[in-house]
């Protein structure tokens, strides 16, 4: 079995293929993108499993030994971050099946959601710098083409200044690589990181690539002061859609922060991990400014997200074994809470037909278990003790602390506290307040829709009461990033 | 050689900025070509323009030159051909529908009473 690490990227990629052939077939393009779901889903967590038992697990593609060929790393963060995005991918297909609409079902959306998974996957797993920005490039040409799908006008209006955001950012990562080629004569992350360890003399050019990488993954991750497409492009598209963006695109901007911030540029922390601290914790304040301000559900959401890309980077700035941990612990956490929220909040606005604060009320008469769910959503978000946002974010608070950067704990405890503000508002006036609707059904059902808000919901709550289960792997995957030379060793095999 | 090169891409990168930061869609189309261009130059004077034989083993030479970065724009350049030939498309698509090609034009202006 040493080609296991291929089947992540090689499954959908093969099904989004199939899936172009048969265009008016919608029914055989369903099973077919839900049985790779599935199937997905057992791949990736027997690739879980086997990194546990075995350590890091490394594929060298075509022979070739690494640094000369590419090679794929399954560490365990990204083990846990393809086992997450396969959970995540299935419920959202789901929920598109029952609520995108024939006319965008007919033409290719399932096989471009493939192709988007395939991206996604490939990021993670890569060991390559030019190949993670291959796999980028294949993970946002399917999102233009998803941002895009059913060509409404305001869909049309964002997605052209989404798509001119990300060539920009497409071509600050070509001239990052081609700088970092220049010092280090190497694009393989781990000869990078050996490399760049070994030298004696501090590099300021190195720095200088560091802060170049960080523009263009915070471009991608929608950081402080980089996070402005987002909001507008977020809210374009149908729900599904949005959910899959919501939750898989930033944290992939976030992984690879990870990855060069832990694994290549640990030359000069002092500047860039303070850099990467304060910018956290504007991130944090931005989001949750945002949230509070807005009375469109959909942008109240969509701020969250920016104020979650904060929390997750402070943690990895603390640089402490403890902090990684709970970083690693809310990404998963936010990538499962986020899609469920996305999805709830898509069916919301279904039942409502509007998007509007102003104009729903009442949900709860007619749908008590969307209404109850979305409760349960949104104190998992937060961070109530017995759900899954607890760990995490207790774990990033102790790496602060450990890390004496008191200020932004400060800052990331009030922005905690406006998350909650900004969503309880959400059910408060959505749920409760006057009654809009007089039947059920009165501008569209919730048939089909609920089933995977709720297999997400169940998912976190098993993050958050099995935490003694997953905190060993997410401790596992701190303590790789800890000591890059685990990784290097596993790599280069010296 | 370097020099140039680098002044030459700077070039470009300026061109690229100015024409992205106009409020024509066609302009802004045209920018993101021309900054592609200059990440690809960029990225073959980087790895050293030292003079060598082309990379094939057939001439049989002291020194080549080096054939990974070419390998990368190769890969730079059909990622970025496709991007912007959807870019394109998409352009057009959002000059029919919204019926201006005035990104002023453009703003998202959500009413909702």
């Amino acid at each position: 079995m040493t080609n296991l690490l291929i089947w992540p990227i090689l499954l959908p990629l093969l099904t989004g293929i199939l899936l172009l052939f048969p265009r008016n077939q919608i029914r055989f393009q369903r099973v077919l993108s839900a049985v790779s779901a599935v199937a997905l889903i057992a791949v990736t967590v027997f690739i879980l499993w086997t990194v546990q038992n075995e350590g890091i697990q490394t594929l060298e593609l075509g022979g070739w030994t690494p640094p000369f060929g590419i090679v794929l790393v399954g560490d365990m963060l990204a083990v846990l971050l393809t086992t997450t995005t396969a959970v995540v991918s299935l419920p959202i297909l789901l929920f598109a099946m029952s609520s995108i609409g024939k006319e965008r079902e007919q033409f290719y959306f399932y096989a471009f959601y493939q192709f988007l998974i395939t991206g996604v996957m490939g990021a993670f797993l890569t060991g390559d710098i030019f190949n993670l920005f291959v796999c980028f490039e294949v993970m946002l040409i399917s999102s233009y083409i998803l941002i895009v799908h059913g060509g409404t006008k305001k869909q049309l209006r964002e997605s052209f200044k989404y798509v001119l955001v990300n060539i920009i950012s497409s071509a600050f990562f070509v001239i990052a690589v081609a700088y970092l080629y220049a010092v280090t004569g190497t694009l393989n992350m781990a000869q990078l990181s050996q490399r760049i360890n070994s030298l004696e003399s501090d590099a300021p050019v190195l720095t200088v690539i560091a802060v170049l990488f960080l523009i263009v993954f915070g471009l991608k991750g929608a950081l402080f002061p980089l996070y402005f497409w987002l909001p507008a492009s977020y809210t374009a598209p149908p729900s599904a859609i949005a959910a899959i963006f919501g939750a898989l695109l930033t944290k992939v901007g976030m992984y690879s922060i990870f990855r060069t911030y832990t694994v290549i540029f640990t030359h000069d922390t002092g500047f860039t991990h303070q850099l990467l601290a304060v910018l956290a914790a504007c991130t944090m304040a931005i989001g949750v400014i945002g949230a509070v301000a807005h009375q469109d559900v959909k942008k109240i959401l969509v701020y969250n997200v920016i104020a979650a890309v904060g929390f997750v980077l402070f943690g990895v700035s603390t640089l402490t074994e403890t902090g990684m941990a709970g970083a690693i612990f809310y990404l998963i956490h936010d990538i499962i809470i986020k899609g469920a929220l996305f999805l709830l909040i898509g069916a919301m606005v279904i039942v409502a037909g509007t998007s509007h604060l102003k104009n729903m009320g009442g949900l709860i008469k007619h749908h008590p278990r969307l209404g109850w769910m979305f409760f349960t959503a949104v104190m998992a978000l937060v961070g109530v003790p017995p759900l899954s946002g607890f760990i995490g974010k207790l774990l990033i608070i102790q790496g602060g602390a450990e890390a004496g950067q008191y200020v932004i704990i400060a800052v990331m405890m009030a922005a905690s506290l406006l998350v909650l503000y900004s969503m309880i508002r959400i059910f408060l006036y959505g749920f409760y307040g006057q009654i809009q609707l007089e039947t059920a059904d009165q501008y569209g059902s919730t048939k089909g829709l609920l089933l995977p808000c709720a297999f997400l919901i169940a998912v976190s709550a098993f993050l958050g009461l099995g935490a003694e289960a997953v905190y060993p792997l997410a401790a596992t995957a701190a303590e790789t990033l800890h000591e890059p030379q685990i990784y290097i060793d596993a790599v280069l095999k010296e | 050689m370097e020099i140039l090169m680098s002044v030459a891409a700077g070039i470009l990168f300026m061109g690229g900025t100015y024409l992205v930061l106009s409020k024509n869609i066609i302009r802004i189309i045209i920018g993101t070509s021309v900054i592609s261009h200059g990440a690809h130059i960029l990225l073959l004077t980087m790895a050293g323009l030292k003079t060598g034989a082309p990379p094939l083993l057939g001439l049989e030479a002291s020194s080549y030159t080096d054939p990974l970065p070419q390998a990368l724009i190769l890969t730079a350049i059909v990622i970025s051909f496709g991007v912007t030939s959807f870019f394109i498309v998409l352009g057009y698509r959002a000059y029919k529908e919204n019926g201006t090609d005035n990104t002023e034009n453009m703003r998202g202006t959500d009413s909702y009473d």
